[in-house]
C-alpha cells in the first residue's frame, strides 16, 4: 500500500510529505499543516511538547490511510506527527494526499486530518507563562506527580 | 497473571514509570486491571474513563485479557 506514515522527533519536512504521494497519474495533491498557535482558551501558549504510543499511531494512521483509500480512490496518504518539543509556529503535523482529481485529494486530505486528530494515541501538553497543563481532549489538565505507590 | 500496562502522557507521569506491572486472576477483564493500576497508583484513582489499548488498538473495557497482549491505558488524546 502506497504511503508515508510516521512520527518524527524534528522538524517535519513538507517536500518529503510531497515527495511521498505525488505521481504522474496525480492531477491533484492537497496537504494539511497543523502549526503550534500560542494561544488556547484565553491563555498565551509559550511553547508545546507532543507526547505519543508511537507504534499504535503508526498503526492508526495506516488503518487512516485505509479509510481515505476507500472513501476516495486514492492509496497516496501521506501523515507525519512530530513529537517533542516545540515553539510557537512550528509545524506539528502534515497530511498530504493525492488523487486523479481534485475533490478527492481535498476531502481525503480533510478526512485524514479529522480522523487522525480523533484516533491518534497523541498527547499535547502546552506551556504557558509559569505553568502547563495537558491537553485531553477539549480540556486544560495540570500535570501529574509521581505519588507513593499504594498497594 | 501479571501483566504490564504500557502508560502515557499523565498517567504515565503519575505512575513515574512508562510501564507498571499488576497482578489480575486467569479471566480478567481491561477494566479489572485498570482498577489494579489506580490501586497502585492513588493519584489516578478519580480517572473514571481511560482510553484502553490491546495490541495497539483500541479495546473496550468488558474485554477478557489473556495475558499475552501489549495493554495500555491512556488519557483523552489531543493530536494533530
Amino acid at each position: 500500500m502506497a504511503g508515508l506514515y510516521r512520527v518524527v522527533e524534528g522538524p517535519l519536512d513538507l517536500r518529503e510529505a510531497i515527495g511521498a504521494v505525488s505521481g504522474p497519474d496525480r492531477g491533484a495533491l492537497a496537504t494539511f499543516l497543523g502549526l503550534a498557535r500560542d494561544h488556547h482558551a484565553g491563555r498565551r501558549v509559550v511553547g508545546l511538547e507532543y507526547h505519543a504510543y508511537p507504534e499504535m499511531v503508526e498503526r492508526v494512521m495506516k488503518e487512516i490511510g485505509l479509510e481515505v483509500a476507500e472513501r476516495f480512490g486514492t492509496s497516496h496518504t501521506a501523515i507525519l506527527h512530530r513529537i517533542g518539543v516545540l515553539v510557537v509556529g512550528e509545524t506539528s503535523v502534515i497530511v498530504a494526499v493525492a488523487a486523479a482529481h481534485r475533490r478527492e485529494a481535498l476531502a481525503g486530505c480533510a478526512h485524514a486530518i479529522e480522523r487522525l486528530k480523533a484516533l491518534a494515541p497523541i498527547w499535547k501538553k502546552e506551556r504557558y507563562e509559569g505553568e502547563s497543563a495537558w491537553i485531553e481532549g477539549s480540556e486544560q489538565v495540570p500535570p501529574a506527580t509521581a505519588g507513593p505507590p499504594g498497594r | 497473571m501479571r501483566l504490564p500496562v504500557r502508560l502515557f502522557a499523565r498517567y504515565r507521569e503519575a505512575a513515574g514509570a512508562p510501564v507498571i506491572e499488576v497482578e489480575v486472576p486467569a479471566g480478567a477483564t481491561l477494566a479489572q486491571v485498570w482498577e489494579k493500576v489506580k490501586k497502585q497508583v492513588p493519584s489516578l484513582a478519580d480517572e473514571a474513563r481511560p482510553l484502553l489499548a490491546c495490541d495497539r488498538a483500541y479495546a473496550r473495557p468488558e474485554r477478557v485479557v489473556t495475558g499475552t497482549e501489549e495493554i495500555a491505558a491512556f488519557p483523552p488524546v489531543s493530536g494533530g
